[in-house]
């Protein structure tokens, strides 16, 4: 029972979330509202963490499996990739590496300047 | 086989998930960084669906059940966020500068890369949203007059190359505080770098659920503004 309560719980913040999705003309995606809507109860003590945690683990350690479905879907576009795969493949994997360069580059720079962390990196 | 297989509701389910669990076994096996479990999965369900002629729609029948758990997943990305709310707070100005970094350097890059590869308006604009979750990758491409379908398959091609190489080029620059780490991950690779950043711990898993939503806005207000560049 205390999954079920769990799920129950997740599920009905993310229906309010697809609600909202819908509802308001916002370009803010159901799962996004959603993960405010669960933090902001998280915050005011509205949900409590013990009453999502071990449901909500489980999802998120199998995260990368529901993204397996969508790309395997690729195939379905094959014809329209191939027209323009290699710059598309190239710029795609360039910029992601450039982004991913610089955002950590600079947090990890900002962060030691700016932050009061307290040297928990090992 | 297509006729055969249609006839099982749980085909698609099964088939993704004994794929990721044979992808996680070949990384063990090799203890190659290549060997991503996601990727791997991907490569030995399109190789089966091609090998034994089944359809996509076929396979998408039951693996849409594994897609479903998409949102509410995202949905408790709000759990390590919340964990880590103390940290995020402490370092407040360095996330929100280290996420506008990101978001700033994508659009001078596609832009960039764009010029180089002399490619039109039209395919530009489709590239912008890139790197950002799906959801608002779509809305914003539609918005510029991009074409949606190749937007949301270089959202796909972004995540799934940020989820592999994304150990590899923190080894390579030496980046190691784990706040960076989780917002190189989400900034760049949206949801699915998510996944990688929080098998890496939690803290990189709070950053970057905290990116994707942050660098997505963002991207909501900058694409139209570097629309016009080219």
């Amino acid at each position: 029972m205390k999954y079920l309560k769990q799920c129950c719980i997740i599920f009905g913040i993310t229906m309010a979330g697809e609600l909202l999705n819908a509802l308001l003309p916002l370009p803010v995606p159901a799962g996004v509202y959603g993960l405010f809507l669960l933090l902001a109860g998280l915050c005011a003590g509205i949900v409590k963490l013990e009453q999502v945690e071990e449901a909500g683990s489980f999802l998120l350690d199998i995260m990368p499996v529901m993204f397996i479905p969508v790309t395997v879907g690729l195939i379905e576009n094959y014809d329209l990739i191939k027209a323009v795969a290699i710059p598309l493949v190239v710029i795609s994997a360039a910029s992601t590496v450039i982004v991913m360069a610089v955002t950590g580059k600079a947090s990890e720079f900002l962060v030691s300047l700016t932050g009061k962390e307290k040297k928990q990196d090992e | 086989m297509n006729e055969l297989l249609m006839n099982s509701a749980c085909f698609g389910f099964a088939l993704t998930l004994g794929a990721y669990l044979l992808g996680g076994w070949l990384k063990k096996k090799t203890g190659l960084a290549v060997m991503n479990p996601l990727l791997a999965a991907v490569v030995i369900i399109m190789a089966f669906l091609i090998i034994f002629k089944v359809d996509y729609k076929v396979y998408e029948a039951g693996a849409r059940y594994v897609s479903f758990l998409l949102t509410p997943a995202t949905v408790c990305l709000a759990i390590p966020l919340y964990k880590q709310l103390r940290l995020l707070k402490d370092n407040l100005l360095a996330v929100a500068a280290g996420i506008t970094s990101g978001v700033l350097s994508s659009a001078v890059s596609i832009f960039a890369l764009s010029r180089l590869f002399g490619l039109n308006h039209e395919y530009y604009v489709t590239l912008l949203p890139k790197s950002i979750t799906t959801a608002i990758g779509m809305g914003v491409s539609q918005e510029t007059g991009g074409i949606v379908v190749l937007t949301v398959v270089s959202i796909i091609i972004t995540g799934i190359l940020g989820n592999v190489i994304g150990e590899t080029v923190f080894r390579v620059l030496n980046i190691k505080n784990p706040i960076a780490r989780g917002l190189a991950l989400g900034t760049s690779a949206h949801a699915i770098g998510t996944a990688k950043a929080l098998e890496l711990g939690e803290v990189e898993g709070a950053m970057s659920s905290l990116a994707i939503a942050v660098a997505g806005l963002m991207t909501v207000a900058v694409v139209p503004f570097a629309a016009s560049w080219l």
